[in-house]
């Protein structure tokens, strides 16, 4: 048997480590809810699970996500864990080759150069040494760019670069050195006998000129202690991500996703954040107002540890930029909104007041404007004529009175009070007998589309009039003039229409581009997700947005959403104005005879 | 002759004439310049004045009073002051049509504009043919008849106060002080015309500071009926004839109302003006709002940080009328003094 008494740090290290961690995932898969074990069950055995195997090679080893936004990061990451994989799959295999056994002693492999000291021949031995060696160098080389990134991490591309907590320090400080003095290990044990490739016998060889070689026994224990330091802090540390991200890769494929409610999948997510930082950077609180205590990074640990504080959960525009940009894939948004729900006033009913009511006849559309946009009643009035121009007939659903959708009860927590709004408009909706619903309120266009069961078709004024225009139900003339299209957090990044207002925009307009486009565009800063934000810190925001916007001047600045219309408003940088706006302004009135018809409309409602 | 100190002051408004009339009644040679072609600045968008009713006109007149044979002074219309900074001791402030001004001191006199009620779209401004501000309520009514668009006389009218002012969206958290007892002012004489037609007034806080602000207030309710409703206006749509339909809330019932007037009328707050805003900014003595900085709202109220530039009236602050010509006087003392100092 291969024994040696350094060997017992890293053996107890690994058995502490797998046990924690066995103990992690049962408990958090415990907590899964129905749904969740319900996909996990329906689709263990399907293609999907070889879908999963692919994904983990491509994110947690290759980690091509980060290789996309940054290179040099990707590498980084790509050597450590790339190289650490192989490290181990070789050595393994080097190991069992070497022991003529599938079952040698399992830490053959990770002292293997200390135990088969003199030159050994088996099956393909000598390619071994200098493909360990090889990827030991990979392995080190990205040591190195650690190294670079946490002492200067603009060098790496970063702006700022994440704060450590305890744990953290011990399993990066253990992270840091365990390769390095395996390399010494290793070299001193070639200098010794020889046993070394391209990099450790060179090292060795230098080793053997300053005396080190005697040293041997202490390095190959300071690299075990040092094995064992990682092991035992990686899953109190942000290292959890290594095996936690593997899990989750197979769980979102089989097809779970954050709910409402805090479940064990949310713990997967949780422990799954490797504390990249890349959310910091992409954050608008961060680099336009100087905030840097609530990213997703933050708010993602400090639940995790169970020390959240309410003043983090909330001081956040839930614009999901930090969710394009995060690596992992993590629903950032949806888990801070899991984590707003106020516990101490849920199944209290705050609209008893409210009856719900029924449509007075059928209609083909029903039109919500929303709370937004009744605040801004010229994109109501531009509704309206578009709606008369396609000779549609359209009911005005909240015309006079009407509900919140429910979504900023939502975001802040009321979950019961938001679902009693959503019944009550639920029930008018559904007896108005229309087959499509229009909003213009990108806010309320998500509520419906996630919140509601609703048999009906959903669409953002914007999708709308693209359909009216591209099926000729109204026909409109180019104003030539500039525009830059915003796109709404909601409907953008929240609900992924990117295309229908850019088609309508360069029909009505010259569309010009603004470089924050579609995933990448800026939060106007009037994010009704964010109560808490002081006053001076959205102006920045907005200022800055804004700024960002108007670099080519355009005549004007168009959005789809009342609320960043508003905002922008008050920046007074630009002609602002809603898609809806625009489209009014440049509607062709000579096909239909509109004037006859404007009459008729008016004559109709006298007699009633 | 050539030793005599000579004195620039920014703004024809109350404040600057009266501080152009004390600082000429002391030999000093002033150059008043002002933007518009006429003096008064703000005085000219008032018919009468709370709290007496006194015609705008007249107190307009008297400000001025003696001023042709006065040689002091020198008022200057359609300059614009573009830019305002400190050289060599000297004040040199350049214009828009590429004049420039040299003085011993300069006298910030730039007041107030009102606030731009579109920013507020949900009130209707711009959109709806009958939702006019307070400053076209005061024109209608120096026209001799208060009429909605299409020529009627409102059966029915609202006003709303503190818009542009004490509130959060529009970044604006103070109080403007005059629009309180201007609304009580305005439905008064709306119902002397038309003791028939109904005048609401929407209100946070009804803020009766000054002198017989109170008794005016009182007298609108008990002589006049005026109805006060104690809520902001939150949306405004329009009927299709043309009637505006009010949704907002009485806190004092805690219930939501919903109403339709003729005609509404919002009393827009006051804001730094725009050249105020420049020129404080160039000079370092910007304060909150945009408005100007004095050194000490208490004991220097109309020195600023910069020697020998001071501040008169509303460009510090909303003030009425009456403080602002008290200020005019205050800070000519204030640049007599520091004259006199600096030899």
């Amino acid at each position: 048997m291969h024994y040696h008494p350094f060997i017992i740090p890293f053996t107890a290290g690994a058995i502490i480590l797998f046990a924690i961690i066995i103990f992690k995932f049962i408990a958090w898969y415990r907590k899964l809810d129905k749904k969740q074990r319900f996909y996990l069950r329906k689709n263990i055995l399907t293609v999907k699970s070889i879908e999963a195997i692919k994904e983990t090679f491509q994110e947690a080893l290759i980690h091509r996500n980060i290789y996309k936004t940054n290179p040099l990061l990707g590498y980084m990451h790509m050597s450590l864990a790339f190289g650490w994989f192989l490290l181990i799959v070789f050595g393994k295999i080097e190991a069992s080759l070497h022991a003529q056994t599938l079952f040698e002693e399992p830490w053959l492999a990770i002292f293997f150069r200390f135990f088969v000291r003199d030159e050994h021949k088996f099956f393909m031995s000598e390619i071994f040494p200098p493909l360990m060696d090889f990827l030991l160098l990979v392995i080190l080389s990205g040591v190195f760019l650690a190294w670079i990134k946490r002492f200067k991490s603009s060098l790496l591309g970063m702006k700022k670069t994440t704060k450590h907590s305890k744990f953290d320090k011990i399993a990066l400080a253990s992270l840091w050195w365990i390769f390095p003095l395996r390399l010494l290990a290793e070299s001193s044990t070639a200098a010794l006998t020889g046993n070394g490739s391209f990099l450790t016998g060179t090292v060795g060889n230098l080793m053997a000129v300053l005396n080190l070689q005697n040293f041997e026994i202490y390095f190959w224990w300071a690299y075990s202690i040092c094995l064992f330091a990682f092991f035992v802090s990686l899953p109190f540390s942000r290292y959890m991500h290594i095996p936690t991200e593997v899990v989750l890769i197979f769980l979102r494929k089989w097809g779970a996703t954050a709910g409402e409610e805090y479940s064990g999948y949310t713990d997967f997510q949780l422990n799954a954040c490797s504390r990249c930082g890349i959310c910091i950077d992409v954050c608008q609180l961060n680099f336009t107002a100087n905030i840097q205590n609530v990213q997703s990074v933050y708010f993602i640990r400090d639940t995790r540890y169970k020390h959240l504080k309410d003043e983090i959960a909330n001081n956040c525009l839930m614009c999901g930029r930090c969710v394009e940009a995060c690596p992992v894939g993590l629903e950032l948004t949806v888990i801070r909104q899991q984590l707003r729900n106020k516990k101490e006033i849920a199944g209290k009913h705050y609209y008893d007041y409210a009856q719900p009511e029924q449509a007075e006849k059928k209609y083909d559309v029903v039109y919500f404007a929303g709370c937004m946009t009744h605040l801004t009643p010229s994109i109501i009035i531009s509704m309206k004529k578009i709606f008369e121009e396609a000779g549609i007939n359209y009911w005005f659903m909240d015309e006079n009175k009407g509900a919140c959708c429910g979504r900023p009860m939502r975001q802040q927590g009321f979950i019961q009070q938001s679902k009693d709004l959503i019944s009550i408009n639920q029930k008018l909706i559904n007896s108005s007998g229309a087959k499509t619903l229009v909003t213009s309120c990108p806010i309320c266009y998500k509520s419906f589309k996630e919140e509601y069961v609703l048999d009906i078709e959903i669409k953002h004024h914007s999708e709308f009039i693209n359909e009216l225009i591209e099926n000729n139900k109204i026909n409109i003339h180019n104003s030539q003039k500039s525009i830059v299209y915003h796109d709404p957090c909601e409907l953008g990044r929240g609900c992924g229409i990117y295309e229908e207002p850019r088609n309508i925009l360069s029909k009505v307009g010259n569309l010009k581009s603004s470089g924050f486009e579609k995933q990448n565009s800026l939060c106007c800063g009037g994010s009704l997700s964010n109560a808490i934000i002081e006053l001076e810190d959205q102006i920045k925001i907005r200022n800055h947005a804004l700024e960002n916007l108007t670099t080519c001047n355009p005549d004007v600045l168009a959005t789809a959403c009342p609320l960043c219309k508003k905002t922008f408003v008050h920046g007074n940088k630009a002609k602002v104005m809603d898609i809806a706006e625009i489209v009014a302004e440049n509607i062709s009135l000579h096909n239909h005879s509109s004037k006859q018809k404007e009459n008729n409309r008016i004559k109709t409602k006298i007699k009633l | 002759m050539e030793n005599k100190k000579s004195v620039l002051i920014i703004g024809a408004g109350p404040a600057g004439i009266s501080a152009a009339k004390s600082l000429a009644d002391d030999n000093v040679n002033v150059t008043v310049l002002e933007k518009e072609h006429s003096f008064g600045g703000n005085i000219n968008n008032w018919a009468k004045l709370f709290p007496n009713f006194k015609d705008a006109a007249e107190v307009k007149s008297q400000l001025v009073q003696n001023f042709e044979n006065n040689k002091n002074i020198k008022i200057l219309y359609n300059k614009k002051v573009t830019e305002l900074k400190k050289h060599n001791q000297k004040w040199i402030a350049n214009t828009s049509d590429g004049e420039v001004f040299e003085s011993n001191a300069t006298i910030l006199s730039t007041g107030f504009k009102v606030f731009d009620a579109k920013y507020k779209e949900e009130l209707g401004y711009g959109i709806y043919p009958n939702v006019i501000t307070s400053v076209e309520f005061e024109r209608m009514y120096k026209d001799g008849k208060i009429h909605t668009q299409q020529g009627s006389v409102p059966k029915r009218i609202a006003f709303l106060n503190c818009v542009g002012s004490r509130d959060e969206k529009v970044g604006n958290h103070y109080c403007s002080r005059i629009c309180c007892i201007a609304a009580v002012k305005q439905a008064i004489e709306f119902k002397e015309l038309y003791p028939e037609s109904e005048a609401f007034i929407f209100y946070m806080d009804i803020r009766m500071a000054g002198q017989f602000y109170e008794e005016l207030y009182r007298k609108s309710q008990e002589k006049h009926g005026v109805v006060y409703i104690r809520g902001r206006i939150s949306e405004t749509s329009s009927t299709i004839d043309k009637k505006v339909q009010i949704k907002a809330e009485d806190t004092l019932a805690a219930m939501p109302l919903r109403m339709t007037v003729d005609m509404l009328v919002l009393m827009v707050g006051v804001e730094a003006s725009e050249t105020t805003t420049i020129l404080s900014k160039q000079n370092n003595i910007d304060g909150p709002y945009g408005f100007a900085k004095s050194i000490d709202i208490h004991t220097a109220d109309n020195y600023s940080n910069e020697n020998g530039l001071f501040l008169a009236g509303s460009c510090k602050r909303p003030l009425t009328l009456t403080e602002s010509i008290a200020d005019g006087k205050s800070a000519a003392f204030s640049v007599i003094d520091y004259l006199k100092q600096t030899k």
